[in-house]
């Protein structure tokens, strides 16, 4: 970045002074000054070049800025059949009006807090993260008390507003005591047509014995560029477990990553991607089995047409001393289109001796034996073509413990895959 | 009902039939057998619409319908059955579910209401009791784990659900113990009516006791070789294929 024709828009961001607090800007600048944006050949990025696709599509960015928004907007936007409470954020500010009071749960702005915001998801593991912990405005820590268990979901919705800034960098950092559990739901509401990129960062803590479900939905535009990074610390006793739904976008790339710090903790990490036209979704998970008896278990499914195209990277890390691990993943993919494509890849580092590992991964076609047997008892092509790939995806929803949630999945999903029964 | 003349397929560039004619009117029950790999799976599935095979020569017009135009769930909602000889397991489709779509676009295209959840499961009460399969079966996933036998009664069940004119049955018998034999049969008999016909693919004649053949044909080689009625499943049964290979073998002479 020498000359001021080489330096990506992105890095634009970094030179205006930022607000600084308990150096945790100064030591995100630092992360993304050493990386860099990722180049064409960096190996975690090859097949998902975000660094060219922001150059292309922005001249220049604008950290958003927060804005007004209205009950209505919000009722409007929550999905038929919820039941629980909600979390309202507007550009990743956070909006203390329009959301819930929940008892055991506190909400405050991270400007606020004297958290050590970076200590999970690590600035210098990925230049995207270093760039929020650099850059980020707004945010919110939410903390569960010990021994509270929320009682419905929650649902977090960050409604975005292009036109009040294109850079929009969500951050959460959430926390819970011992014997804490609760269900989160996230989606992103467009309200305003226009191209942004949106850069979270989320930091999960659970406490010992803890239970948290953290679902996804990604269904913005089809425009939308999108890049996450959530990592979670998961105690002794504890579990986590987060299903990622993927509909549509430009270039989504998410960044999971779990950390096992406590004996009979367990991660689950659960994904599905179902992609039409030129969307590209790529989804890197890491889980590191630090310590004796963990578990983890991942399942990645995609369902790919048109021109779009799938990234699955998986990396298990079982570290020496975690012996007894137990430690499952697969990725399964149907494409259905020859422009279709996916780049699979398992990594497993194992370095202790007693583990059950295992993984497997499968791209292929639409079952055509499944497909004739289904049609020669009168059901039309497309809808046995649905029927299939619905009991495909089905797996992946199974993990979805809220019902109103994965009422609101199925339908979505069916309403694609053309299957409603009725 | 159905009539086969002249046909012939192909699937990957290899003939496997070879000129097949066959007639088949309502209220008859055909009986073809013939040795392993004779094709008889072949014209089951080429009578089905399986795609694979490409039909080369000939026509089948089944209700004075061009069959072969056809697409295979068209065929079904005309009223073409095929009992697979290797039922497919498909996981994560309910049995359930997938009747009842079955069942209600084969009524909507034959100008029928669709059934609703309350009806849909009276009528599979009624079926069910047919071929004595088991509640517990239709509530897992369709064929997913189903033993051998169990996958045959469930071909069966779904005939009984989707009321055909024309079913062809493909070793629906084999792997059947006599218990399970006789209940299969005692339910294809009972569709059985003066307006639908029948076609069973088998191995073994003594299928023919429990389903009574009005024809017996022996395909051999892509072709049917040798027609005649139930005496000649017995005789098979007998001498085995080598007297008719001979026959045929003199003939070419
Ligand atoms: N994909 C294929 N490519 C080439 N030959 C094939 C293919 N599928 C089937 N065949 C051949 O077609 C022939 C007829 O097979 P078919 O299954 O119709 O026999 P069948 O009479 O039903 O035998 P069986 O009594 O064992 O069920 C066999 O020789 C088989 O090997
Ligand atoms: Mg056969």
């Amino acid at each position: 970045m020498s000359t001021l024709l080489d330096t990506h828009p992105l890095e634009k961001i970094l030179e205006n002074p930022q607000k600084d607090f308990h150096s945790v800007r100064a030591m995100g600048k630092d992360a993304f000054l050493k990386q860099g944006l990722p180049s064409a050949k960096a190996e975690e990025y090859k097949f998902t070049n975000l660094t060219k696709k922001l150059s292309q599509n922005f001249d220049s960015f604008e950290i958003a800025a927060d804005f007004e928004l209205t009950e209505e907007q919000v009722n409007h936007a929550i999905f038929e059949g919820f039941d629980g409470y909600r979390l309202v954020f507007a550009n990743g500010y956070f909006h203390d009006g329009l959301s819930s009071k929940i008892e055991g749960l506190t909400i405050s702005k991270l400007e606020e807090s004297s958290l050590p915001l970076g200590s999970i998801a690590k600035a210098e593991k990925d230049p995207f993260a270093a760039l929020n912990q650099a850059s980020f405005e707004g945010g919110a820590q939410i903390a569960l008390a010990k021994n509270t268990q929320i009682d419905k979901p929650i649902l977090i919705l960050n409604f975005i507003n292009p036109s009040n800034g294109n850079l929009i960098q969500p951050r959460i950092w959430f926390e819970t005591g011992d014997f804490g559990e609760a269900t989160f739901i996230e989606q992103q509401i467009q309200l305003e047509a226009g191209d942004y990129f949106l850069n979270e960062v989320k930091e999960i803590k659970g406490g010992r014995n803890s239970h948290i479900h953290w679902y996804r939905i990604q269904n913005e535009g089809k425009d939308a560029i999108s890049m996450s990074n959530i990592e979670t610390d998961i105690q002794q006793d504890a579990t986590f477990t987060s299903v990622n739904i993927s509909l549509s976008g430009h270039m989504v790339r998410n960044n999971l990553s779990l950390n096992l710090l406590g004996s009979n903790s367990e991660g689950n990490m659960y994904g599905l991607y179902l992609t039409n036209g030129n969307t590209h979704v790529d989804n890197h998970t890491n889980v590191d089995h630090t310590i004796p008896h963990a578990e983890s278990n991942e399942l990645y499914k995609g369902v790919l047409t048109d021109n779009s195209r799938g990234v699955f990277n998986g990396k298990i890390f079982v570290r020496q001393d975690a012996q007894k691990t137990n430690a499952f993943q697969q990725n399964n993919n149907i494409l259905l289109s020859e422009n279709a494509t996916v780049n699979t890849k398992p990594q497993l580092e194992i370095w202790a001796d007693d583990v059950k590992c295992s993984h497997g991964c499968t791209t292929g076609q639409l079952d055509e034996e499944a497909l004739f047997y289904l049609q020669a008892r009168g059901i039309g092509k497309d809808k046995a073509k649905g029927l299939l790939l619905y009991a495909f995806a089905g797996e992946v929803l199974e993990n979805i413990k809220d019902d109103s949630f994965k009422a609101y999945c199925i339908n979505l999903i069916q309403e694609r895959l053309g299957t409603n029964l009725s | 009902m159905l009539s086969i003349k002249n046909l012939h397929a192909s699937i990957e560039g290899n003939e496997i039939l070879r000129g097949i004619d066959l007639e088949v009117k309502a209220g008859e029950v055909h009986a073809i057998m013939g040795p392993n790999g004779s094709g008889k799976s072949t014209l089951a599935s080429v009578l089905a619409g399986r795609e694979e095979y490409e039909v080369t020569e000939g026509e089948v017009v089944f209700k004075g319908e061009n069959l072969l135009e056809l697409a295979p769930e068209e065929r079904a909602r005309e009223g073409v059955f095929l009992a697979f000889q290797y039922p497919v397991e498909i996981p994560g489709v309910s049995s359930t579910n997938f009747l009842r779509t079955a069942v209600n676009q084969v009524r909507e295209h034959r100008g029928l209401e669709p059934l609703d959840a309350v009806k849909f499961l009276t009528m599979m009460k009624e079926k069910m009791k047919l071929v004595e399969i088991d509640q517990k079966l239709l509530s897992r996933a369709l064929n997913e784990g189903f033993s051998g036998g169990e996958k045959k009664r469930n071909e069966i069940f779904q005939m009984a659900m989707l009321e055909p004119t024309l079913s062809i049955l493909d070793e629906t018998d084999s792997g059947l113990d006599i218990d399970a034999l006789k209940i299969v049969s005692n339910g294809v008999n009972q569709l059985k009516s003066k307006d639908n016909a029948t076609i069973v693919v088998t191995h073994y004649q003594r299928l023919l006791d429990y389903i009574v053949p009005d024809f017996v044909h022996v395909l051999y080689k892509g072709k049917i070789v040798k027609s005649g009625t139930k005496e000649l499943a017995l005789e098979l049964e007998e001498k085995g294929y080598d007297w008719i290979k001979e026959e045929i073998g003199q003939a070419a002479v």
